[in-house]
């Protein structure tokens, strides 16, 4: 889950990182109370989990609360790259006399964390990867060890960091890691982090990732999750736990592992080549055990998507049997009734594929096709929903 | 022959008392494989009958092995216990353990892998993976055994289902050893480590690879072919409909900016002079000709 600005500001704050005078808002008169309250310059700035917002006139400085009230009705309801504004931060405005970079990361590529570092702060960082890789600093971090005070020192150092903010630099870094750590996060970054006229390190703007896994031992991140941002259908196949991704096209897909029903969404992309550009309408994944229960949550989710006109149900039976599919795809059908409205194509193979496959031959639903093969069952999918 | 897994394979079960852990081991029992006890802490002493066969449970990794001989350990531990489960095993320098659990913290992950590097005498297979199987020798995990049998295609996948799927495209034709390496974003034995044993397998003729959207594993496995493997390699990648910072399923599967996404790791594939199908019976297909078959 990625936090917006002003969540990861606040964990930057619990964990002792230095920040900006800060409050949120969703209205220009919540965003004037604000700016009274932190007195002086304020910045008002957009709240979107999308880069270049500045740039996009996303965040404004004002002079005094009326102004601020001003840039905050400006800002508000704007659309971002397609992400709405709802919410903006106002903070504290600050000379600033040098801008940094610092980030902690989950390294994929070798299994390892990752510091990166670099005193050309400010801009875009992958910008600076790529065309003056000199000036951004990696350098690993055990997951075992982790980073200690003399670490930090070592890390920053070799970052080149000025000698009059080494300390302070070193100490951020370190209640980073302690962000990192504890939050069970995959991505800490500070950008920019900043020197003020007066010597202080500040962080400015931050963006934290949290792992999803750690939910069960991080029960405050719940509370961090945008509801409103979330499809209607996204959040309606998370109540029922489904792994539910919603997509563009017609074509509603059910299947069951996340590689299967990300190639089958492939292979009915590949099959709608022919049949007018038709493309999948979802991601869903109903895992190891399909019981009828969660055949027709997940089959309700998909009718209740008015862009779908077919659905391709594709299951191959590991350890889930077949005939146990093939029941609950045919109650499902019973418990929606006259809801089920759309033709559906199910290629079943696998355990017990013969009894599974008698049983849908048996119920002979008037909406439900057979077919043998999945790149078979894909085109007739895409096919039917062309028509 | 086959990788990691044959005929040897002693094995045991950290979490057999559990239900998960029950079920599989004897499914894996059914399949002729070795097992031999389980382990979990605190509930060492009792004996777990299942099938006939008397499982005695351990508090230890150690223990177990020492009684045992096991040199094999598959965890079904939940993934609140999973870490410490792992760094038991790696403790007791057990040569393979392999982790199914799906949902263990990528702290976690990275925690106990670091930890076995360090170690260097345990290689982890997963988190969140289906396990190995090496048809006619040894199953450890949950791929289903009766969908084909032995032969010379090595198989590593990301993911369970397309591993399933692929064995049933080819499975007149057969496996030497077929491993879901898993899809979560840290993982202990990777696409290379696969790459490199089955070339190094006599058993193992022509080798298909099964990637998916996320990090940068297919991009490396492909410069590792170029350089290493002279066996006939066909890749399969999935998730070129996934949209961007979605993440599909597996924690790992998740496209990010430009990076990780399933084009690029098919051109990679391609350039190193891998045949990528569009679909996995395109894939399977692709190997029939390279076979002959």
């Amino acid at each position: 889950m990625d936090l917006f600005e002003y969540q990861a500001r606040d964990l930057f704050e619990k964990h002792g990182v230095p920040v900006l005078a800060a409050a949120i808002a969703t209205t220009p008169d919540e965003a004037e109370a604000a700016a009274t309250k932190i007195g002086g310059k304020v910045v008002v700035k957009a709240q979107v989990k999308v880069g270049g917002r500045g740039k996009a006139g996303g965040v404004k400085l004002a002079e005094n609360p009326a102004d601020a009230r001003e840039k905050a009705s400006a800002i508000l309801g704007m659309d971002i790259k397609g992400h709405e504004v709802r919410t903006v931060m106002i903070a504290a405005a600050a000379p600033i006399e040098s801008e940094y970079y610092l980030a902690i990361l989950l390294d994929r590529s070798n299994r390892t964390f990752l510091v990166m570092a670099s005193v050309s702060g400010g801009m875009d960082i992958e910008e600076v990867a790529h065309t003056a890789p000199e000036k951004l600093a990696k350098i690993p971090v055990s997951a075992v060890d982790g980073i200690s005070a003399a670490k930090a020192k070592e890390i920053i150092a070799a970052a080149n960091f000025p000698l009059d903010v080494a300390d302070q630099v070193s100490d951020v870094l370190l209640k980073l890691w302690e962000v990192f750590q504890s939050e069970d996060a995959t991505l800490v970054e500070v950008n920019p982090l900043v020197k003020t006229k007066d010597g202080k390190v500040i962080a400015l703007d931050g963006k934290i990732t949290l792992d999803d896994n750690a939910e069960f031992r991080q029960p405050d991140h719940a509370a961090l999750v945008d509801h409103a941002a979330a499809n209607a259908l996204e959040a309606a196949a998370k109540e029922k736990d489904l792994n539910y991704v919603k997509l563009d096209g017609e074509v509603g897909i059910i299947g069951n592992g996340a590689g299967l029903v990300m190639s089958t969404l492939d292979v009915v992309a590949y099959a709608g080549k022919k049949h007018g550009g038709v493309q999948p309408a979802n991601f869903l994944d109903i895992g190891g055990g399909a019981s009828a229960q969660i055949m027709a949550d997940g089959l309700s989710i998909i009718l209740g998507d008015s862009d779908v006109k077919s659905v391709f149900v594709n299951v191959f039976g590991g350890i889930t049997s077949c005939d146990a599919v093939a029941t609950g795809i045919v109650q499902a059908l019973e418990l929606l009734g006259p809801k089920a409205t759309k033709p559906i194509v199910v290629r079943l193979d696998g355990n017990n594929v013969i009894e599974g496959r008698a049983i849908l031959a048996k119920a002979a639903h008037p909406l439900i096709e057979q077919a043998d093969t999945m790149d078979g069952a894909a085109n007739r999918a895409a096919e039917l929903a062309a028509k | 022959m086959a990788i990691f897994l044959n005929e040897k394979s002693v094995v045991i079960v950290q979490g057999m008392t559990g239900s998960e852990g029950a079920k599989h081991t004897r499914r894996m029992l059914a399949s002729g494989t070795k097992v031999v006890g389980g382990v979990t802490p605190g509930k060492g002493g009792q004996v777990v009958e299942i099938d006939g066969h008397q499982l005695p449970v351990f508090n230890t990794v150690a223990e177990a092995m020492s009684k045992t001989g096991a040199n094999t350990s598959v965890v079904f531990v939940p993934p609140k216990f999973a870490k410490a489960a792992v760094i038991d095993a790696i403790d007791a320098a057990m040569p393979l353990v392999v982790v199914i659990t799906e949902g263990i913290p990528v702290h976690d992950a990275a925690s106990f892998y670091a930890y076995s590097v360090s170690k260097g005498t345990t290689r982890i297979i997963g988190p969140n993976c289906p396990g190995l199987i090496s048809p006619g020798k040894s199953n450890v995990g949950i791929i289903p055994a009766d969908i084909t049998g032995s032969g010379p295609i090595g198989l590593v996948s990301k993911s369970g289902t397309l591993t399933y799927q692929m064995m049933y495209e080819l499975r007149d034709i057969g496996f030497s050893t077929a491993v879901g390496i898993g899809g979560d974003p840290v993982i202990g034995t990777t696409h290379i480590d696969c790459l490199r044993a089955f070339q190094d397998d006599p058993e193992t003729t022509a080798i298909v690879m099964i990637g998916e959207i996320g990090g940068d594993a297919e991009e490396r496995a492909a410069a590792f072919i170029a350089e290493y493997v002279t066996k006939p390699v066909v890749g399969y990648v999935a998730g070129f409909t996934a949209p961007e910072g979605k993440t599909m399923g597996h924690a790992g599967a998740i496209v990010s900016g430009s990076s990780g996404t399933a084009q690029a790791k098919k051109d990679a594939l391609e350039a190193a002079g891998v045949k990528v199908g569009q679909t996995p019976s395109e894939t399977a297909q692709l190997l029939r000709e390279i076979l002959g078959r």
